[in-house]
């Protein structure tokens, strides 16, 4: 598997740690409430299909949004979490 | 035996090399098995189960039976294919699954007691008494069956792993494969060709075909020529294609050195991991065998390895040979035989149109039902018109058609497709995206037809990769037509193999069948057919039509088991190569590493880090009282230690504080510069993450420092709480763990030794607790910061890291003047736990800012990360086990980290359970252990006496539960 980091472009697989969902971006209000916290920390669909997850690249520092297909493994798109819109 | 006039190898070399201790001669391009039939020998193996005497059945990765162990000790390889493993001088081969002798094997009794191994035995047979199953009959049954053995000792080979990148992999090197390489490389594409083999040429060194008005052997040599001149071609022979993987992935294990009498330093073998934009699959076809009575005898051999062996090496597998077929193959056979004059004892053709053109008898409408031979096949019985036949022969070569090679395409989950006119599976299209099957591997028979499918394939890659496509004749060649008429098995009483390999005949799978399983699926696992090395490779589609016979359906609809990585057997020390020993767990060492060792301080690693343990002096027996020694040392004048393998990031911008103040839970945007901080970070659930200090150099400029054991993770966190959650913020961070040496200079009289290596002289006023800035170090820049952990009047020194082994050497004979010296690992432990400090042991990922007492330290007038999630109920909650100290009631009681505590009085179980001990110690200073821990309601409970039982150790002791900081607990030694 390939991932291409917005900086260092396209690099294997052992160069990146894997986090979790790309919902990690988005963090609720102190005061939103257990729910939305709940989902924050820990909720989590187990999707088969497309997924946006992040992914650290370990040689550069960079943190990336995965666009990916979990069931055909095939890697639609990368972006630098920085630069997500939220 | 050797034919003259035939062969493409030299024969004007000898080759000595030894087969069971008995040694033989070949030449150079010879294979093990080649040479093996050129000197008449033909009992090459035992078979798995049954210990069955066997021969070489076919001439490539796909041999089924000639299986041997080559080398010795350490660098032994079993379970070596005769057929794959080149000669080379010397080369000694064993062979295996048989005992005392090949010839004379008493193992084989287990052939006499057949009726009691069928499939699926186990489950059935061996049962009573219970225990006898793994006492008895399960070791009696291991070593009597089975493959080759390993050597137990360690792999005395080297191994490498590398990657590889082109546009076009090419895997096969046969006319499909070189025509397809051709035409890329011409186009100017990067391509890849792999060839399993040593030579270039697949099929077209194994028959006796013209291309181009060529030969076929000067063909592949023009091309080959070619390829060689064209620099954006590599070809790799020797090297198979294990695996298709994603995104164009293939893994690739090139045998480096099987074929070389000494490595000479190179590796044995090379796992590749090769990136192709676009492959073209040109991995041929395997021959498969049909499965008639006795079909396993040695000299019974696939029809095409029969004339790979005559026309490649110039060998004949037998003196007088009998063909059996379904195919024109059979007939080429045969004619090719005798026109080198090779007696063919005839050609038994089971299709009754079959032609009965040649020099040599043919016997249409007829099938071979049975075979003699003990040890090698003699006679062969025929089966034609509704009577019986005997011919004398020495090697049966058979053809049952060919299935094409589609393993690769099966590797993401892709289904073959059966094609009825060849009677074989076909690749699925697009079964690996960027994967084009072509040539005999999708079903294309003709040497004609698989140069034309290598420039249809060449010219469908180039598209895809928009590369023009050059203007290339398809070479002339011979357009056969490959007509066969289905033929499994032939019916009879004596057992039929299927899969020679794993000893499973027709009746294994009749047997399968009739107990109900049916599926595929279950059929394989219930019958062993189609494991172990060779994978089926010969057997499956055979075994598939037998199933489908007995259960009434057709051959697609019965469907085929799943191929998997890797098409051919990979040595675990290929995949792993690098990662054995230290290439597995790396070594970090620190400035002082030299010095230390000189001491001789035993090392502890911590993470990849390796650090002093204590440093014994004269006359110390034990480690426990060089760690008094230096603990008293501290306490009493001043100790040295480097602390240089604690994480630094440093962190630099106009946000910067703003960024500490919502990682950490206490302020760091209101410290003043020149003044260091404790911080605590916790991780979003609300769970300590870890601590450390983070000083203030400048007003956009702080120094952080972590635990050890956190360094990696703090740094990927602050990325992730940056890039993630605060993008807006300006401010930049960096590890500078590699690039500062820092020592702790720790003890009442830290001052003095530090005065002896400034520039400037300090004093309290100056420098207070808790203050930090730059100084000068025997001339040199670095930075001092007023901090302890050991609760002592201490420092830490940092120079940059190619001053560190100086200024350790320096302060170490500055202290020792002052009766000082250097402390450990274990010195410092018993320190920080006399003062109640927490490490990773207390902090252990289930702690909350709560348990271990700083949930003040969250500041109420911020928000930070992790601070929500903390304040749940349930991480506040006051019978939760909080941090505690433990002290042992007799003076003389042990504390073990890792024990439970309970409520004295109660029993000692998972339901009692009360808490834990993370960090004992002996202290000198009270002269007996000090431990930490946590407990149920744990501070709310000093002066309470629980029991401490540790169940691995045997150990209990009472202990009193006391405040976690022991000693100086006003923390005036910190500030004196």
């Amino acid at each position: 598997m390939r991932i291409t980091c917005p900086y260092c472009g396209p690099r294997d697989r052992r160069e990146f740690t894997y986090r979790g969902d790309a919902l990690a971006l988005f963090r609720p209000d102190p005061e939103a409430g257990d729910a939305d916290w709940d989902d924050h920390l820990h909720n989590r669909d187990n999707r088969a299909g497309r997924v946006r997850d992040l992914w650290y690249h370990d040689c550069c520092g960079t943190w990336i949004v995965v666009e990916r297909d979990t069931v055909t493994h095939e890697v639609h798109g990368c972006e630098a979490a920085a630069e997500v819109p939220r | 035996m050797r034919i003259d006039g035939r062969g493409l190898i030299d024969r004007s070399k000898d080759l000595a090399f030894t087969f069971d201790g008995q040694w033989y001669r070949g030449h150079p391009g010879d294979t093990l098995a080649s040479a093996l039939l050129a000197n008449d020998v033909r009992l090459v193996a035992r078979s798995f189960k049954y210990h069955r005497p066997r021969g070489i059945f076919g001439s490539g990765s796909e041999e089924p039976n000639a299986l041997v162990t080559v080398g010795r000790d350490g660098r032994a390889s079993p379970n070596t294919r005769a057929t794959v493993q080149e000669l080379y001088e010397g080369l000694a081969a064993r062979s295996q699954n048989c005992w005392p002798y090949l010839d004379r094997d008493l193992m084989a009794v287990n052939d006499l007691a057949a009726p009691f191994l069928s499939a699926g035995f186990y489950y059935k047979t061996f049962m009573w008494p219970r225990s006898f199953w793994e006492k008895l009959y399960e070791p009696v049954i291991r070593r009597a069956a089975g493959l080759g053995a390993l050597s137990g000792a360690p792999d005395g080979d080297l191994y490498e792993k590398a990657f590889a990148h082109c546009d076009l992999l090419v895997i096969g090197s046969g006319p499909t494969g070189l025509m397809a390489a051709l035409t890329a490389g011409r186009a100017g594409a990067d391509v890849i060709l792999a060839e399993e083999e040593a030579w270039q040429g697949g099929r077209l060194l194994a028959e006796d075909e013209g291309v181009d008005g060529m030969s076929g052997p000067d063909w592949v040599a023009a091309v080959q020529a070619e390829l060689d001149a064209l620099p954006n071609v590599r070809v790799m022979t020797r090297t198979t294609v294990t695996g298709a993987y994603d995104q164009g992935t293939y893994g690739a294990l090139e045998r480096v050195a099987h074929h070389l009498a000494g490595a000479d330093g190179r590796p044995h073998e090379c796992f590749w991991r090769i990136v192709a934009k676009q492959a073209v699959l040109a991995a041929g076809a395997l021959e498969r065998p049909i499965a008639f009575p006795d079909n396993d005898r040695p000299g019974i051999m696939a029809a095409g390895a029969v004339r790979t062996y005559l026309h490649r090496y110039g060998v004949s597998p037998g003196a007088r040979i009998a063909v059996f077929g379904n195919n024109d193959g059979a007939h080429r056979t045969a004619r090719d035989l005798a026109a080198a004059g090779v007696e063919v004892a005839a050609v038994i053709d089971s299709r009754a149109e079959a032609s009965v053109e040649g020099d040599f008898e043919v016997i249409p409408g007829a099938v071979v039902a049975g075979t003699k031979g003990r040890l090698g096949l003699r006679e062969i019985e025929v089966s034609v018109n509704g009577g019986t036949r005997t011919i004398a022969a020495d090697c049966l070569a058979v053809s049952g058609g060919w299935n094409p090679t589609v393993h690769l395409t099966c590797h993401m989950n892709g289904r073959p497709v059966w094609r009825e006119d060849i009677a074989a599976f076909v690749p699925a299209e697009n079964a690996v995206p960027g994967l084009i099957p072509a040539g005999a591997a999708d079903g294309v028979f003709s040497t004609a037809g698989c140069l034309a499918d290598g420039l249809r394939a060449a010219r469908a890659a180039l598209g895809a990769l928009e590369v023009p496509v050059p203007d290339l004749a398809v070479p002339e060649a011979e357009e056969g037509v490959y007509a066969l008429e289905p033929l499994w098995r032939v019916p009879g009483k004596r057992r039929a193999w299927l899969d020679f390999q794993n000893d499973v005949t027709v009746k294994d799978v009749e047997l399968a069948a009739k107990e109900n399983y049916r599926s595929v699926e279950h059929m394989k696992r219930y019958t062993t057919q189609g494991m172990a090395p060779d994978q089926g490779k010969n057997s499956n589609v055979g075994a598939l039509a037998v199933l489908a016979d007995v259960t009434g359906r057709a051959i697609p609809e019965t469907g085929t088991t799943t191929f998997r990585p890797p098409f051919v057997p990979v040595a675990l020390s290929a995949m792993a190569a690098g990662a054995r020993d230290k290439g597995f767990a790396p070594e970090r060492f620190t400035t002082s590493h030299p010095a230390n060792l000189a001491r001789p301080a035993p090392m502890v690693e911590a993470g990849m880090w390796y650090r002093p343990s204590y440093f014994p002096a004269p006359g110390e027996t034990t480690w426990r009282e060089a760690c008094d020694r230096e603990v008293r040392l501290v306490r009493e004048s001043v100790g040295i230690s480097d602390v240089s393998t604690l994480g630094k990031i440093d962190i630099q911008g106009p946000d910067a504080g703003a960024f500490l103040d919502f990682v950490y839970t206490n302020m760091f945007s209101t410290l003043k510069v020149g003044r260091v901080r404790y911080g605590l970070m916790l991780r979003e659930d609300g769970h300590v993450m870890d601590d450390g200090t983070t000083a203030r150099l400048g007003e956009q400029h702080y120094v952080m420092t972590t635990t050890t054991a956190a360094a990696g993770q703090v740094m990927q966190h602050l990325e992730f709480v940056h890039q993630c959650l605060r993008p807006e913020l300006d401010v930049r961070f960096i590890s500078v763990t590699e690039q500062w040496a820092q020592f702790a200079v720790a003890g009442p009289r830290s001052r003095e030794v530090l005065n002896a290596v400034l520039d400037q002289p300090i004093d309290d006023e100056s420098w207070p607790f808790m203050a930090c800035g730059p100084v000068g170090v025997a001339g040199i820049a670095g930075r001092l910061f007023r901090i302890s952990f050991s609760g002592e009047h201490a420092y830490e020194v940092a120079v940059p890291a190619r001053y560190g082994e100086a200024l350790y050497r320096l302060l170490l004979s500055q202290a020792e003047t002052l009766g000082g010296g250097p402390y450990g690992m274990e010195a410092l432990n018993v320190l920080r736990i006399e003062k109640g400090f927490i490490t990773h042991s207390e902090i252990t990922g289930r702690v909350t800012a709560f348990d271990i007492g700083m949930e003040r330290m969250i500041s109420a007038k911020k928000d930070c990360i992790g601070k929500t999630a903390a304040a749940r109920p349930g991480l506040v909650d006051p019978d939760r086990e909080r941090m505690v100290g433990l002290r042992p009631v007799d003076s003389a009681g042990r504390l073990t980290a890792g024990a439970h505590l309970f409520k004295d009085g109660a029993p000692a179980r998972r339901e009692h359970d009360q808490g834990y001990v993370t960090s004992v110690g002996w202290s000198p200073m009270f002269d007996g252990y000090l431990g930490l821990g946590f407990l149920r309601r744990g501070p709310e409970r000093y002066g309470e006496k629980v029991k401490m039982v540790d169940h691995l150790r045997g150990v209990t002791t009472l202990c009193e539960v006391c405040d976690p900081v022991f000693f100086d607990r006003e923390g005036g030694r910190v500030r004196g």
